[in-house]
């Protein structure tokens, strides 16, 4: 039923794979929720300026892509991705063949669904700050972007902080989703080897502990940030 | 017009719109077995995780940290692949219901939102003030009259937002149980994109059918919200 005698480094164990595996889920974990937030902070933007027609694509692509299946999302960027980057390709007068890697197209996939996520945290927070700094800031005489760095951004990070916790988690649990692609992370390695060795139930047992290990020491480090952050306030 | 319309009978994505509506009911069966088994149990283990009898509590604390902490395609295959190579489990009873797929993903996804659920409702629980429990209390109401008549209508009322955003999750995650061979919506999409070789259409036709899910299941939680929370109704005069 378990072999974990296979689970050794080197060419008797899939151990070293494994570990390359953690490793790219914890790359395309991080990638897609830094692309992630910079997307979230597009789309906050857009939904607060007072245009209407921003507010409405930003809207539109964040109830389309929450109310989707995030495999759906993958699959259409995956499979149609290609397509819209060769046609956005012609139009610059490139003609031949583009092929983006699984990385990439994981990436910006996970990417695209946390950042539906991150904006509503941002959104909260920005919301959060009192008005009144933004007036004491400027009775100051500090130009936009002071006021953004220095004293809205740090206060808007508190408030987000603890959300942007649970993105990560959820961001980081999506990426098993990606193995569909190819992408060797810890899903598919994990559907490789128990193909090989046929003993599923070794390397699910592995990947689930891979994942409990993952998500567990990140919300201790949130949790740790969460306290630096707050300091001023306790 | 007549022109239009049959332009429109015939566009690829009415077609794959047609067929990938035949898998709905494959994903709606799939919502309407574990969702209610769910929600019971959901209750029954947050009642567990308050409770003062820490061998009640602490299990049910490991069981919500181990399943919220993986990926749910993990518990899924767990169950699909993982269940299926332990040969005691292929000899018993229970390899009539776990050598199908449908089941499989009724038991990872019931199993997946009561972890998700019990947490929701443990908020609910802990956040009724001691003062209505008291004086639940002092009307005389022994401890099944207090929950069913004091704790459980204020928690569940004040969890409703949160436990219709895991709904929505849940519809998602049916999407799911695709990968196990098992054709829904999200499967059929596939196996669209696989013969016609169009992805964009394919799973453009799924994805209407899942925000129209979607739509639908928020309404309901709207209607809940309107007809439990009559306190918090803007004035409709």
């Amino acid at each position: 039923m378990f072999k974990f005698d296979k689970l050794v480094f080197g060419d008797l164990g899939w151990g070293d794979e494994f570990l390359f595996a953690t490793l790219m889920t914890i790359t395309v974990s991080i990638l897609s929720m830094g692309l992630g937030l910079c997307l979230a902070i597009l789309t906050v933007w857009a939904k607060l300026i007072t245009n209407k027609i921003t507010r409405l694509i930003a809207n539109f692509y964040t109830t389309v892509v929450r109310g989707v299946p995030e495999l759906l999302v993958i699959y259409l960027i995956f499979f149609g991705g290609n397509t819209v980057v060769m046609s956005i390709a012609k139009l610059f007068g490139y003609h031949g063949y583009i092929e983006l890697n699984a990385l990439t197209i994981g990436t910006i996939a996970i990417a695209f669904i946390s950042a539906t996520y991150s904006s509503e945290v941002l959104r909260a927070a920005y919301l959060a700050v009192n008005k009144g700094q933004i007036e004491a800031a400027k009775a100051l005489g500090l130009n936009k972007f002071q006021i953004f760095f220095k004293v809205m951004g740090p206060q808007i990070l508190l408030h987000a902080l603890p959300g942007i916790g649970n993105v990560w988690q959820i961001t980081l649990k999506d990426t098993s989703l990606i193995s569909v692609t190819g992408l060797v992370e810890i899903m598919r390695q994990t559907r490789i080897a128990s193909n090989v060795e046929h003993s599923p139930l070794t390397f699910l047992v592995t990947a689930a502990l891979l994942y409990l290990f993952l998500t567990t020491f990140s919300g201790k480090f949130f949790k740790l940030l969460e306290l630096n952050f707050s300091k001023g306030y306790n | 017009m007549q022109n239009f319309f049959d332009y429109f009978n015939q566009s690829l994505l009415f077609r794959n719109f047609v067929e990938v509506l035949s898998g709905l009911d494959n994903t709606l069966l799939l919502l309407v077995i574990s969702l209610p088994i769910g929600f019971v149990l959901s209750l029954v283990f947050a009642l567990g995780r308050v409770s003062k009898n820490k061998i009640l509590s602490k299990p049910i604390a490991g069981y919500i940290f181990v399943i919220r902490g993986t990926p749910l395609l993990v518990q899924i295959y767990l169950i699909y692949f993982g269940l299926g190579s332990i040969e005691f489990i292929r000899e018993s009873f229970l390899w009539i219901l776990l050598k199908e797929p449908f089941w499989c993903g009724v038991l990872a996804l019931t199993i997946n939102t009561v972890a998700y659920g019990s947490e929701i409702f443990r908020g609910g629980i802990q956040s009724v003030t001691k003062g209505q429990i008291e004086s639940g209390l002092s009307l005389g109401f022994n401890k099944f009259m207090l929950l069913r008549k004091v704790i459980l209508p204020i928690a569940l009322r004040k969890v409703l937002p949160s436990y219709g955003n895991e709904l929505i999750l849940m519809v998602k995650a049916t999407s799911l149980v695709s990968l196990t061979t098992y054709m829904e919506m999200t499967g059929i999409a596939r196996k669209i994109m696989a013969k016609t070789f169009a992805p964009v259409e394919a799973f453009i036709a799924a994805g209407i059918l899942y925000l129209f899910l979607n739509f639908l299941m928020v309404q309901f939680v709207k209607y809940l919200e309107w007809k439990y929370n009559p306190h918090l109704r803007v004035n409709e005069s």
